[in-house]
């Protein structure tokens, strides 16, 4: 834009008034122009503006002070718009050097990674519950019967044990092999509350992700290993008021504020009050679809008051301390998440697939 | 386990809507599965009224029935039933409708005569065996009556999922009570139609041993059978049963035999007791003895397979031998059949621990071993008996000549428990009415005994409920019949416990979150493999033998990805897994686990770009050295990367070799670029925190060297020279390129330096450098034989 303070401004003097019109021109200059401009003007020896000073030799005192001042105010106009033009005609060059024949042309990108969506779930369950003070525990995956079985209370022989169709393993025997030995891959996490409340004096305040296997035929709903985290809080004066509101706070943070939750009975031997957690159907929020097999909810979790024969088992006073225990399978919540229709995708490596979970979505 | 919706309506009497009655069975602890409406293909049959027959002209089989069904004008049917009478009602299905089986009724020409609509048999309704003639119906409903509203047909099949510890829940009766404790409204057992009332019987309570009608009755395996009843019913008439009979059976997914076998899959569908009849005449000795099996004893179940038995197992012999597998299943040999005049019939309590073991050593279940294996109420047996004759006076005839007998060698209650007001409220968090917990308590059949004056309450468990034994499960019963959605969900403060954050789960995240950086994505195996390692851990079970030994590495399960993204045609592949391993331990104890991170990358090391032309740069194993060097900084900080022949390897302290990189051999297609991977052991110890360095204050001074490196002689050991020379002012010497050339001595190559020098007190002087520099060259030259490429120093 050309500077217009000067324009209608006349300096009184009809000489320096003459060059105004150049001054409003110079915006419009081409780099050659410009500095041909500023010779004529500024230049040390021709310029006009020079000279015009330069005739003020022979005026009386109070007039050269006036001129010259006037001189002065025009040459630093001039300097102003030529500084800015060069500056503008240098800026429209670096642009033209720079610029691209054509911007639609594809991106530049670099390989990105993420992690597994199964991971993903995990993770976003662990911070809820590490806000609401539990830290994570961790145990082995190969047990033996006692700690997957007999210290959580199942009866040997009862149909209890038919709802966990468990994987042995073949470690060769000792020379006396006693009852609850036997080695096999864990059915459940609660192992490692067993070894948590062996390990660790109430209160206790824990969640347990890993893996865990069952003796299911691969197919779309089913994987004979999958994850699991569970849950674990021991202390005096927790009930199962503490348990709901604590899974029901879970189910808001991690669906949605909105989310319907319901508790209804259910039955595992290691707990007692024991209680399924259900969410408004994560399809069709509670109409009832194929998904929901008609209900309107859909099943998340397992959960309820730990049997007192549990913490007896692992040494803690039953009758001074309760806790509350819960389990979710990330491999099934991610499924509903993200609307994965088969499990063995979850185990699979396709590139294709992972891709969809991660920042190249 | 099935139930019947019409059968639960009679107990309750009242309508169960089924949307109702799903919500109060799932907050009761057993949801519904599945419902499946019965007879609902039936919607289109009506009533129709014959009201006029003629013969038709050109058949003498045929007639022409004139029907009225309601509607304005009667229709022509031909029919070809010789049963069918003018006056009386039919099932009608009109042109256009639609019979089960979906079979579509048209207007036909039968020998020349249009049939609008067709009169129908029992068997043509799905309603009976019975094709013989039309069915008739005695009916006061007008002509054009659904015939749903004129038979008591409607009904639905419920499948409710029942937790293995409520054996109760495995009759109508006992679904029945709950569903009255919902409501809070009484419930009976249904009438039987036709029934004279229940016969008026006192048992004979006996031992282990006692004689009824001729036969001898024995408990000889106490631990397997706790008591047996026994009676004898004479001069039955063995048929089928009555319709409605026959309709619950089939409502509840069972097949009709015949009145006997009926009456006692009824009871058993209503009071969750398994009972067996046999037919009299057939029983040698007549003896019915409970005893353990001989070994090697066999016995021809009632499905006609021969079992092997075992002295584990409890059986039912007479006289000859094994007549049935106690609590199982009967024997063929001494089944009720049409010719059946006198039976005698068993109800038993067998043990669920020895059902369990002997239907799991047999590879068989019944409806029997599913509720006697959980658990089938030992004080109700008499009222078992009872119904069970009540049907069959009703609909087989005979005779009780002989009071039943009842051997029960140890009897016994159902235990007493004490129930404290205060372990109520510390479990439940709410401090409930005492009268709102003992009406609880009252409603699922429990005595409660004693009033609360000390805080406590005696509570009388009914029989049917063997899994109520301590304190905390009425706990549960009081919170389940309050109802579990009734609880406040408040939040309160709670403590920190004592269990530190699990560094294993630290450290996988710290690499898990380093490798995502690189470009890797995560993947999640099956930790199961085909085992080529010794020391695999094998599964006793296994799904296959592909799955038949856990995993002793991560990178097989990773090159099976890749494999599966070829065969998918894609090319570009970075994937990383963390995972546990394990690996054979002591005898007898579980395996040796370790958690491992593994990575592969195959294809472009960049995505493809067209300013790149055609060419796009693959991972080669600079960049495999390059990963793995970031993956043990990021799951081993205290390993180191050493060389181990062409390949890499990271070894800790004690020379323990925990990680290792190298190009794998995969199936690969033609065109797939070359595989590189490594796996590494997760280190779970906390990682160092990074230290703050100042940065120099003093300016560097570089120095390029270009070397004749002679052949055998590693970079290595080329910085260690420099290094060991270069003393306290070499910052650093970084390579800037590789040359090998014809123009070099034979076996050379030559390695470019660039050095970096620097004090960090003061500027350095140039001759301070090039005096180091000399030394540097001087040391290599003695101590490598390494020159100078051009042999003149090229500093600038």
């Amino acid at each position: 834009m050309s500077d217009t303070r000067v324009m209608t401004k006349s300096t009184g003097y009809p000489v320096l008034d003459a060059t105004l019109p150049r001054l409003a021109r110079i915006a419009a200059l081409d780099a050659e122009a410009l500095e041909a401009e500023q010779v004529a003007l500024l230049g040390r020896k021709q310029g006009i503006l020079t000279q015009a000073l330069r005739s003020l030799a022979s005026q009386p005192l109070e007039e050269r002070k006036r001129f010259g001042a006037a001189v002065n105010r025009l040459k630093d106009e001039f300097q102003r718009a030529i500084e800015a033009r060069r500056r503008a005609l240098e800026a429209a060059e670096r642009r033209h050097k720079t610029a691209v024949d054509d911007p639609t042309m594809p991106a530049r990108h670099r390989w990105v990674g993420a992690v597994h969506p199964v991971t993903k779930v995990i993770d976003d369950i662990t911070e809820i519950f590490r806000a609401l003070g539990f830290t994570r525990a961790v145990g082995p995956e190969a047990e033996t019967e006692w700690y997957n079985f007999g210290a959580l209370n199942f009866p040997p022989d009862h149909p209890a044990m038919d709802m966990q169709d468990t994987f042995y393993l073949d470690v060769g025997t000792t020379a006396e092999a006693d009852p609850g030995s036997a080695v096999l891959l864990r059915t459940h996490t609660s192992p490692v509350q067993i070894r948590t409340m062996m390990a660790h004096p109430p209160p206790i305040r824990s969640i347990m992700p890993g893996m865990v296997y069952r003796q299911d035929t691969f197919d779309a709903s089913h994987a004979p290993a999958f994850s699991q985290i569970e849950g674990l809080a021991v202390d005096e004066g927790i009930s199962f008021v503490d348990l709901k509101a604590t899974l029901l706070h879970f189910a808001h943070e991690f669906f949605s504020p909105t989310t319907r939750v319901r508790f209804r009975p259910s039955f595992f031997p290691f707990t007692e009050p024991s209680a399924e957690m259900d969410i408004g159907c994560l399809l069709c929020g509670g109409t009832g679809c194929a998904a929901c097999k008609g209900s309107g909810w859909m099943e998340i979790l397992g959960c309820g008051m730990v049997h007192p024969v549990v913490l007896e088992n692992c040494d803690i006073d039953a009758e001074r301390f309760t806790g509350y225990a819960f389990g979710m399978g990330p491999h099934r919540i991610a499924m509903l998440r993200y609307g994965i229709p088969d499990i063995r995708l979850l185990f699979g490596g396709d590139m294709r697939i992972l891709a969809q979970f991660g920042p190249e979505a | 386990m099935l139930v019947s919706r019409a059968w639960l309506e009679e107990s309750l009497r009242r309508a169960l809507p089924l949307d109702e009655m799903s919500d109060r069975f799932a907050m009761l602890g057993a949801p519904v599965e599945a419902v499946e409406p019965l007879f609902g293909g039936l919607g289109d049959v009506v009533v129709g009224q014959v009201n006029e027959i003629r013969a038709h002209p050109n058949a003498d089989r045929l007639s022409l029935c004139v029907v009225d069904d309601g509607g304005a004008a009667p229709h022509q049917v031909v029919c070809g039933a010789s049963n069918v009478e003018a006056g009386k009602k039919y099932p009608f299905v009109r042109v256009g409708s639609v019979l089960p089986g979906d079979l579509t009724i048209e207007k036909r020409k039968i020998r020349g005569e249009t049939s609008h609509g067709m009169l129908c048999s029992a068997r043509e309704l799905g309603l009976g065996e019975d094709h013989e003639g039309i069915m008739e119906l005695r009916t006061q409903h007008p002509p054009g009556t659904p015939l749903l509203d004129v038979l008591p047909l409607a009904d639905d099949r419920i499948e409710i999922e029942v937790n293995p510890n409520r054996p109760d829940l495995l009759g109508h009766k006992g679904v029945a009570r709950e569903l009255a404790a919902a409501f809070a409204v009484p419930f009976r057992l249904p009438a039987i139609p036709g029934s004279k009332g229940p016969p008026g019987l006192t048992f004979r309570r006996e031992g282990s041993e006692a004689t009824i009608d001729g036969v001898r009755v024995a408990i000889e395996d106490p631990q397997g059978c706790a008591r047996f009843l026994a009676v004898v019913l004479r001069g039955v008439t063995v048929g089928p049963s009555p319709e409605w009979l026959q309709h619950r059976i089939t409502a509840i997914g069972m097949r009709p035999v015949n009145n006997i076998v009926d009456a006692t899959n009824y009871v058993m569908a209503e009071l969750g007791q398994p009972m067996h009849p046999y037919d009299l005449a057939k029983l040698n000795g007549p003896a019915v003895v409970a005893r353990r099996a001989h070994p090697g004893e066999r016995v021809v179940t009632l499905d006609g397979k021969e079992r092997h038995l075992s002295a584990e197992m409890t059986v039912i012999a007479d006289q000859g031998g094994a007549i049935g597998i106690a609590g199982v299943m009967g024997g063929g040999a001494s089944e009720v059949s049409a010719e059946t005049s006198d039976v005698f019939l068993e109800c038993a309590w067998f043990d669920p621990v020895r059902i369990r073991r002997t239907r799991k050593a047999l590879g068989m279940s019944s409806e029997a071993s599913y509720r006697f294996e959980r658990g089938v109420d030992l004080h109700a047996s008499p009222d078992a008996v009872r119904r069970c004759l009540e049907l069959m006076a009703t609909t087989a005839g005979g005779d009780v000549t002989e009071a039943p007998i009842d051997l029960w060698p140890s009897p016994s209650h159902p235990p007493r428990i004490f129930l404290r007001h205060a372990r109520v409220t510390q479990v439940l968090g709410v401090e409930l009415p005492w009268r709102d917990i003992e009406q609880y308590l009252v409603a699922i059949g429990a005595t409660v005994v004693s009033k609360p004056d000390d805080g406590r309450l005696a509570v009388d468990v009914p029989g049917w409920r063997p899994d109520l034994k301590s304190e905390i499960d009425l706990i549960e019963e009081v919170a389940r019949l309050h109802g579990y959605d009734t609880f406040p969900g408040d939040l309160r403060p709670f403590r920190l416990g004592t269990v530190p954050d699990a560094p294993e789960e630290i450290a996988a995240t710290h690499v898990r979150n380093g490798l995502t950086a690189l470009g890797l994505y995560e993947v999640v195996s099956l930790p199961m493999g085909s085992g080529e390692d010794p020391d695999a851990v094998p599964v006793t079970n296994p799904l296959s033998q592909e799955s038949a030994f856990l995993r002793r590495r991560l990178l097989p399960g990773l090159i099976g990805h890749v494999e599966a993204n070829w065969a998918a045609g894609v090319r570009d592949i970075r994937l990383f897994e963390i995972g546990t391993v394990f690996a054979m331990g002591e005898a007898g104890s579980p395996p040796a686990e370790a958690r491992h991170v593994a990575g592969v990358v195959s294809g472009g090391r960049h995505p493809a770009h067209w300013s790149a032309g055609a060419g796009q740069p693959l991972w080669g194993v600079w960049d495999l050295k390059g990963l793995f060097e970031r993956a043990v900084a990021l799951a081993l900080p205290s390993a180191t990367v050493q060389v181990d022949g062409t390949t890499w390897i990271a070894r800790i302290e004690g020379d323990r070799v925990v990680g290792h990189a190298e190009r794998l051999f995969a199936d690969a297609p033609p065109w797939a670029a070359p595989v590189l991977g490594f796996e590494l052991l997760l280190d779970p110890s906390p990682r160092a925190v990074p230290r703050f360095k100042a940065l120099p204050a003093t300016p560097a001074s570089t120095r390029d060297l270009a070397l004749v490196i002679p052949h055998g002689v590693s970079v290595e050991r080329v910085r260690e020279v420099i290094a060991g020379a270069g003393g306290a002012l070499l910052e650093s010497a970084s390579i800037l390129s590789e040359y090998r050339g014809a123009d070099l001595p034979d076996g050379t190559r030559s390695v470019a330096f660039h050095l970096t020098l620097r004090s960090s007190t003061r500027t350095l002087r140039d001759a301070e450098v090039d005096k180091t520099v000399d030394t540097i060259r001087q040391t290599l030259k003695r101590e490598l034989g390494i020159e100078l490429r051009g042999g003149g120093a090229d500093h600038e």
